[in-house]
């Protein structure tokens, strides 16, 4: 009997949450991959119609808006982010005395929702409040920084806000790869005189590839569902030039009665993220064996 | 003898509760929960509980509406919709497609609601032919506020043509003064086009438009015209306005910071609670162009079970069209009563204009129902055509490529 419960307990543990999974997210993964297909509008319809939605959606000049952005968006969140999370990390690797202090700060923004860091940074870029308007008091009159409300710079503003809460999380990560890397390679490295930027790009950074792998991974899935940042910092406008996927099936479903388009649209999106995942989904298993 | 007397107590009480709870009965689901609305709501809620009704407030705020009619739809799916629901528009059509909406004729016919009620508003109660929902108000669209003193100090009278509008903004330009407040959120983007509209293309060609999409006049020059005076009007705003809230523009007309603001009835509201007067400190008229683009709210009942419930919505839809409730809320509200026979001693000279304009054009025709805040089309052809408003005002796009993008926006999304 115990030995019966032993081996099956596992199972009855994560039976609940597995059934679960598989109606809450592949059900209705399942379920809007249909309403895709139909011509719903205010409530969901069943009657196939085949890719109407899709080729609305294709044509739909704010969807390619939405796309480009994510684009821009995402790559250089991404990249920004890891770089200065790299940076800082190295920075507070150098072993100094208020380490704890440091990364608590960096760290911090990370704490806060989106909707604050959007709200706090819509007020700080805003030309008639914040920064421009600080900067041109102190008598520097051709100061300009309108990027959030200027249609082509807007999305860079919303990197900017991005990039400021999502950095210092980048830094944890990479600082606690940095401790891990043995101390003794870099001992001999420095015994051989290897000046110290060497060091880092030689050895101790390609040794931290699976957190890099880690870090690309969060951050690209925090880029794709983005939207509460959105929403706070410019509401997707001015016009819809910020508007992203997720704002974009947003607005279909539930401001538009528009069901099926907000269903294509969030498929796409799924796409998306699966092409990120899967290649990477892929390397794990096989690795694993291997 | 005290347990007889606490039992006799009791019995009485319940004897009491017991009628109250099979009078009229209405679940009411809508999103007037902000300051001014929220009392024009509670008015509602006590006319009826003094005809012995039993209210159930169902208040979803958020979103102008978009949170509300989330609920809404999940109350439907799952075979429970509220009695009365604050819809409008061609969402009131949209619902009865769906099969779900309730026939009030009975109360509409014996309350003589087609005698009162102006033809086109009415026509949006009416879902083939039978009543089913119940108009609150009339809120004018295309007003256009302006700061009295700032039109007196530099000679400039309200403008009777868009001519003479631009003419106005450039002096106000030249004085160092904004012509004109606006928010760049894409309703208020399209409050501005539509009113811009409603003056170049005229009564005809805007229902042509904007009602029954027609291609040739989507994509015709006077079309094109339109989008050359929003290219002025973005000219006439200024640098910081863009996400800015529309209360926040009209309390830049009231300080002097700008002229004009183009934008509903319901800027009324915000001067008359700072204390100004019209004619005196703010002026209202109508923007230049014949006609008169209306934004009703209404009340559409859903089919509901249970005789509570029934004489709840025949309740409510009779008290809701009434005189007396006309009157009130909308002195609340700050638009016009939707019944035409409603005394207007205690309303502002605003309304008084917006009143008589509304005769004058439902006679003449030009009675028009507001795209921009979906009274005109379904949510996907006008949200398509906000898409364009708001790209093109918010860019540097020509008149002849704004069209073409605009035609082809409505197509996709029909």
């Amino acid at each position: 009997m115990t030995e019966w419960l032993e081996r099956h307990i596992p199972k009855m543990v994560l039976a609940p949450s597995f059934a679960a999974v598989l109606v809450f997210v592949y059900g209705f993964i399942a379920w809007t991959a249909w309403v895709s297909l139909t011509r719903s509008r205010l409530l969901p319809k069943y009657e196939i119609e085949g890719l109407i939605q899709y080729e609305r959606l294709f044509n739909a000049p704010r969807w390619d808006t939405a796309m480009s952005n994510l684009f821009v968006f995402g790559t250089l969140f991404i990249l920004i982010s890891m770089v200065l999370g790299l940076m800082l990390a190295i920075l507070l690797d150098q072993k100094i005395r208020t380490e704890g202090v440091l990364r608590t700060i960096y760290l911090y923004p990370m704490a806060l929702s989106l909707i604050v860091t959007g709200t706090a940074w819509k007020w700080i870029m805003n030309p008639g409040l914040g920064l421009e308007a600080m900067v041109r008091g102190w008598g520097f009159d051709s100061f300009t920084f309108d990027w959030v409300i200027n249609p082509d710079k807007a999305i860079y503003a919303v990197v900017i806000a991005g990039v400021w809460q999502a950095s210092g999380f980048v830094m944890a990560l990479f600082l606690a790869g940095l401790r891990g890397v043995d101390g003794e390679i870099i001992k001999a490295a420095q015994v051989d005189g290897i000046p110290a930027w060497r060091i880092y790009t030689a050895i101790i950074i390609p040794s931290m590839a699976p957190i890099f792998l880690s870090a690309f991974i969060v951050l690209a899935h925090l880029a794709i569902k983005s939207f509460d940042l959105v929403i706070a910092l410019t509401g997707g406008g001015p016009g819809y030039a910020t508007d992203l996927p997720a704002t974009y099936m947003y607005t279909m479903a539930f401001s538009r009665g528009d069901i099926g388009q907000a269903a294509s649209s969030a498929m796409v999106m799924m796409g998306v993220v699966f092409a990120i995942i899967v290649p990477y989904l892929y390397s794990e298993l096989r690795a694993k064996h291997d | 003898m005290k347990y007889t007397a606490f039992a006799a107590v009791s019995a009485v009480a319940l004897a009491c509760a017991a009628p109250a709870a099979a009078g009229p009965e209405a679940e009411v689901l809508h999103w007037w929960t902000s300051g001014g609305e929220a009392k024009s709501a509670a008015v509602l809620q006590q006319e009826f509980a003094d005809n012995g009704g039993t209210w159930t407030d169902m208040p979803v705020a958020g979103g102008g509406g978009d949170a509300a009619m989330t609920a809404l739809r999940a109350r439907v799916l799952s075979g429970n919709a509220p009695t009365a629901v604050q819809l409008k528009g061609p969402a009131i059509q949209e619902w009865y497609e769906e099969g779900v909406l309730a026939d009030i004729s009975s109360v509409a016919e014996a309350e003589g609601w087609g005698d009162v009620l102006p033809g086109s508003i009415a026509e949006h109660m009416k879902c083939e032919g039978k009543w089913c929902a119940a108009p609150v108000n009339v809120h004018r669209v295309d007003w256009i506020w302006a700061n009295a003193a700032l039109l007196e100090a530099n000679g400039i009278e309200m403008p009777q043509t868009w001519e003479d509008f631009n003419a106005a903004a450039d002096k106000l330009m030249a004085a160092g003064i904004t012509p004109l407040a606006h928010g760049g959120q894409a309703w208020q983007d399209a409050t501005v086009f539509e009113a811009v509209a409603l003056g170049i293309l005229g009564p005809e060609d805007f229902r042509k438009a904007f009602v029954d999409l027609d291609m040739d006049t989507l994509k015709s020059d006077k079309m094109a015209a339109v989008f050359d005076q929003m290219r002025k009007m973005r000219g006439y705003v200024d640098a910081n306005f863009p996400g800015r809230d529309w209360n926040l523009a009209t309390s830049m007309v009231m300080n002097g910071e700008a002229a004009f603001q183009i934008m509903g009835d319901w800027a009324k509201g915000e001067f008359l609670a700072a204390g100004k007067e019209p004619g005196k400190d703010f002026l209202c008229a109508s923007v230049p162009g014949d006609g008169f683009l209306y934004n009703v709210d209404s009340f559409a009942m859903f089919e509901v079970d249970g005789e509570d419930k029934q004489a709840g919505q025949d309740l409510l839809a009779k008290l809701i069209v009434g005189p007396k409730f006309q009157e009130v809320f909308n002195l609340n509200k700050g638009s016009i009563p939707a019944r035409v026979d409603v005394k207007l001693d205690a309303f502002d000279t605003c309304a008084h204009l917006s009143a008589k304009d509304m005769g004058d054009s439902a006679e003449g025709g030009s009675l028009l129902p507001s795209y921009a805040h979906g009274m005109a089309l379904r949510g996907a052809q006008a949200g398509a055509i906000t898409d364009v408003v708001t790209a093109h005002f918010n860019s540097e796009m020509s008149s002849a490529e704004a069209v073409q993008m605009l035609a082809d926006a409505v197509a996709n999304s029909l």
